[in-house]
């Protein structure tokens, strides 16, 4: 070969590729902005495009390019069939090119709202984003939206590229006028320390080369900042954080915890904390394949060994014991939704962290976020590609630190159970245990939170009819039939709620009134409490009844008429009270000297003359079960 | 201090290896024995070190590799200790399928996406490690680290799940796979260096040495044994030539080079003109003809 390069010159010559340090960055902005075309160009100014690629790249572009017969380098890096045909871009494509002091890895990523999740997977992995925007048209939605997520990621360094140029006879003036514009809106969003550049991807200007079209701007081209740009290493000054991947045993002699270091530094005889348990020790040494280290620091996969035997599995983290993450097991956090299926709280999802996987819900929704106008919405689900802040609550405790102090250990994906499919991914803002966030709580413990944690759907049993139809014995089983399925239930009947709450009323119309409001109100607390209330009482009244349903919410007011004649009530007379009303000695007895009016929009009628206590309560537990007031798992105790 | 390219791209490879292995019940490697296998053993070696590799190792034997080939995957298998699985289409054996006697489109269907489609099915893996990397082609510059593949083995790529940061998910229901590729951020430069930088071994057809071949269609094809059919006019010449790519030696284009020793094959890889894969037949069928396989189930 002629090119042929002297050993020692080409010993150098690996050594500098060797050394070389990587960049990744994202192109992001609204469809037809150019990004596909700018990477095209840096790939094609870089030499990246091997000769037969060139080629088959000039028979596409005449073929299906968008430049007459000048080269489309957007075809470059549209990949897929579908993609090609319809003009647009899916999904992220990366790509991967080289300077004497760099390898970049560029994230090109699609434009359309529709395909945000997938700008969102090239913009979580980024140091960086190119953020272009198209001359003729300004700030637009999808570069505010892609801003906002941009920041939400934590993407600190931004290039504003300001593309086109040649479109608008390389105006100065629409150029300080678009960053101006762009630069209200970044302040807003913590973006402000962003670089603008003028650029034409298509003509190439300020792309490598400054080019003779923009005289009146001094800073640097695109290439010289994506060069010189500091790749800011926050994870190697934070606390030393560890999420353990894998429990690493060949042998009995051999014990240790494989990971990669998410932040910080650390060496033999550090001591650390095994979080969530709190248990510490300290490390022992740092295996590797290549031997044991001295010293790992962020970014290295290796294996811990620790001086004592703790139990440590999947899922914990190790962290520096005088600085150590917090554990919970809820917390705000930003998400954003990138499913079709909407988000809706209290529905069970699976949360993954860098290295475990819990349950969790969505206690609350506290607004949206409206990414153009920033505006924050109420709102009571996430629909696809919408942003939200949250509280979550998980089924067991992580360890974890904000996603501002640290990215590793503050982000977490939503998994659906189903489908399996990834439908969020979500920024930990702060946990809700810590004293200074107690204020929350009271918000956002509500009735269904506390349903939820007894796993059952609260609602109120109102037994109505004659004294001596069955009500309490029937309830009383109904009631066993509820706790052995580990229903949380309450009775109130007049053995404890005329003796005590109510033991100052008598049986005059009005007191009756009064005592069933008091009862109505009183299982409306219990339904806020999450119980599931009994309540046995005559209640001879349709508009207290209908009061006392229209306490409760749609649904939660179960109505249960117990109907026997009073002829059959009164020849069973229980208590004796039957005989005593009718010789005077009890006054305004239902049935004999005051009314019963029966319901008219019971929901269940138990014909209490034909049916055993037991067989009532059967009749009623099949209406719960099938009106979905039982969970169906828990039936088998 | 922050680490070079290769020490990042390490570390990822291993975190990717070791999930996939905490997450998944079943998993394989799929060992093509070229460059990027040997790459991708390395690393995993790497991430379960002191343990053994917990994992076997499957090659899909087409009957049509070099020779070479096969004599370095059985001599890395036992230096390795690995557990090695080979698994070829029978029926494809029994007929008789050939790149020369089908053409490569049929042949290659047969004999590597399907015999690789029996081999998962077979042993019932759900997740299978593959070489591939994002740099080398069109379609796969799209592709996920962790790419679902549905009970058909059927990659989906208007609907790939979203993929952020480290956090890979690789939950599936029954009969579904994942197939995953810890080399994706590499390019082939990035493979030569780490081969170089930590001593990888790798076949020696990648280094330039006198072989026969004959030139056909534009790509200098090596005559491995007699099963090839040489047509009237050809004749295998001695040419100093080495591979960038290795497959099936029928479908696997040679390029002349003096480069014998890695840092020849580093600076002239750093200086190519054309794309690794322009040595392969079977990618020149259609423009999208890696996607179609790749739809089909094939790496």
């Amino acid at each position: 070969m002629d090119d042929v390069v002297a050993p020692m010159e080409l010993e150098q010559f690996i050594e500098t590729q060797e050394n070389k340090s990587l960049l990744r960055f994202i192109t992001c902005g609204s469809v037809d902005d150019g990004k596909s075309t700018l990477i095209g160009r840096l790939l094609y100014d870089s030499q990246q495009i091997y000769d037969d690629q060139l080629a088959s790249l000039e028979i596409d572009s005449k073929k299906v390019g968008t430049q007459g017969s000048e080269i489309d380098f957007a075809l470059l890096v549209d990949g897929l069939s579908a993609e090609r045909e319809q003009g647009i871009t899916i999904d992220v494509a990366y790509r991967y090119f080289s300077t004497e002091g760099r390898k970049y890895i560029v994230a090109d990523t699609p434009g359309h709202e529709q395909y945000t999740r997938n700008m969102a997977t090239g913009a979580s992995t980024a140091d960086l984003a190119v953020i272009l925007i198209d001359a003729r048209k300004g700030v637009l939605t999808q570069t505010r939206r892609h801003s906002y997520i941009v920041s939400l990621l934590g993407v600190k360094n931004i290039i504003l590229a300001i593309n086109k140029m040649d479109l608008v006879a390389y105006s100065e003036e629409v150029f300080k006028s678009i960053e101006a514009d762009y630069r209200s809106f970044a302040d807003r969003i913590g973006l402000s320390d962003f670089c603008a550049i003028p650029i034409s991807a298509l003509a190439g200007d300020n792309i490598f080369d400054a080019g003779d079209n923009t005289a009146w701007y001094q800073g640097p081209t695109l290439m010289q900042q994506l060069e010189t740009v500091e790749v800011t290493a926050d994870e190697a000054a934070a606390a030393f954080r560890f999420p353990v991947q894998w429990v690493n045993r060949p042998n009995l002699d051999f014990r240790g915890f494989s990971g990669t270091v998410t932040s910080g530094q650390i060496k033999p005889g550090d001591a650390i904390a095994v979080l969530p348990s709190g248990v510490t020790s300290k490390v022992k040494n740092i295996s590797t394949y290549d031997g044991d280290l001295d010293q790992a620091s962020a970014g290295q996969a290796v294996t811990l060994v620790l001086h004592d035997e703790i139990d440590i599995s999947r899922g914990d983290v190790l962290a520096a014991a005088n600085d150590r993450p917090e554990v919970t097991d809820q917390f705000m956090a930003h998400l954003l939704w990138m499913a079709d299926e909407p988000m809706l709280p209290s529905r069970p999802y699976m949360l993954k962290t860098a290295n475990k996987s819990v349950s969790a819900t969505v206690t609350a929704l506290k607004h949206k976020i409206d990414v153009n106008t920033l505006a924050h919405d109420a709102g009571s689900s996430l629909e696809l590609n919408e942003l939200g802040v949250c509280n979550l609550f998980l089924g067991e405790p992580i360890a974890f630190d904000a996603f501002a102090d640290n990215k590793q250990m503050g982000s977490f994906i939503l998994i659906d159970g189903l489908t399996n499919n990834t439908i969020a991914m979500g920024m930990i803002d702060f946990g809700l245990r810590r004293a200074d966030n107690i204020h929350w709580q009271p918000i956002n413990i509500n009735k269904s939170a506390r349903a939820r944690i007894k796993d059952q759907s609260p609602a109120v049993l109102w037994f109505t009819g004659l004294s001596g139809s069955g009500k309490s014995t029937i309830a009383d089983i109904v009631e066993q039939r509820l706790y052995a399925r580990r229903n949380h239930t309450i009775i109130l009947d007049g053995d404890n709620v005329r003796h005590g709450l109510n033991k100052d009323l008598g049986f005059t119309d009005t007191d009756r009134v009064e005592n069933i409001r008091r009862i109505a109100e009183t299982s409306k607390l219990m339904v806020d409490a999450g119980l599931m209330v009994l309540v046995s009482f005559i209640s001879p009244f349709r508009a207290e009844r209908r009061l006392a349903r229209e306490l409760m919410e749609e649904g939660e007011f179960v109505e249960i008429f117990i109907n026997a004649s009073l002829e059959v009530c009164a020849d069973r007379d229980p208590k004796g009270l039957y005989e005593k009303a009718k010789k005077g000695e009890i006054k305004n007895f239902t049935g004999i000297d005051s009314p019963y009016e029966n319901p008219e929009q019971a929901e269940i009628i138990i014909d209490s003359a034909n049916l055993t206590p037991d067989k009532a309560a059967d009749q009623i537990m099949l209406y719960l079960e099938e009106n979905g007031y039982l969970s169906e798992l828990d039936y088998q105790i | 201090m922050s680490l070079t390219n290769l020490a990042k791209l390490e570390a990822e490879s291993i975190h990717i290896f070791r999930e996939v292995v905490a997450e998944c019940e079943n998993p394989v490697l799929l060992y093509s024995i070229g460059k990027d296998s040997a790459v991708l053993l390395h690393l995993a070696m790497k991430a379960f070190h002191p343990s053994k590799l917990p994992f076997p190792v499957l090659h899909v034997d087409t009957t049509w590799k070099f020779k070479e080939m096969i004599e370095f995957r059985d001599r890395m298998a036992a230096e390795l200790n690995l557990k090695l699985i080979v698994h070829t289409n029978k029926e494809g054996v029994e007929q008789d399928i050939g790149p020369f006697s089908h053409g490569s489109a049929k042949y290659t269907d047969i004999m590597k996406t399907q015999a690789l489609k029996q081999a998962l099915d077979k042993y019932k893996f759900d997740a299978a490690f593959g070489g591939a990397r994002r740099d080398e082609e069109k379609s796969r510059s799209k592709e996920r680290v962790f790419s679902f593949r549905n009970g058909s083995h059927r990659w989906d790529p208007k609907n790939q799940r979203p993929e952020m940061w480290s956090i890979y998910n690789g939950r599936i229901n029954k009969g579904e796979s994942i197939r995953v590729f810890p080399l994706s951020n590499w390019t082939e430069a990035d493979i030569w260096q780490y081969i170089y930088q930590e001593g990888i071994p790798i076949v020696p057809l990648y280094f330039a040495q006198e072989r026969p071949v004959v030139e056909r269609d534009g790509m200098l094809i090596m005559v491995d044994d007699d099963r090839m059919p040489l047509e009237s006019g050809e004749k295998p010449e001695l040419k100093r030539v080495r591979f960038r790519t290795l497959g099936c030696y029928p479908l696997t284009g040679a390029i002349e080079s003096e480069a014998d020793s890695l840092p020849d094959i580093i600076q002239e890889t750093i200086l190519a003109k054309t794309s690794e894969r322009q040595g392969r037949v079977i990618d020149q069928d259609s423009t999208a003809s890696m996607e179609k396989k790749k739809l089909e189930g094939y790496f």
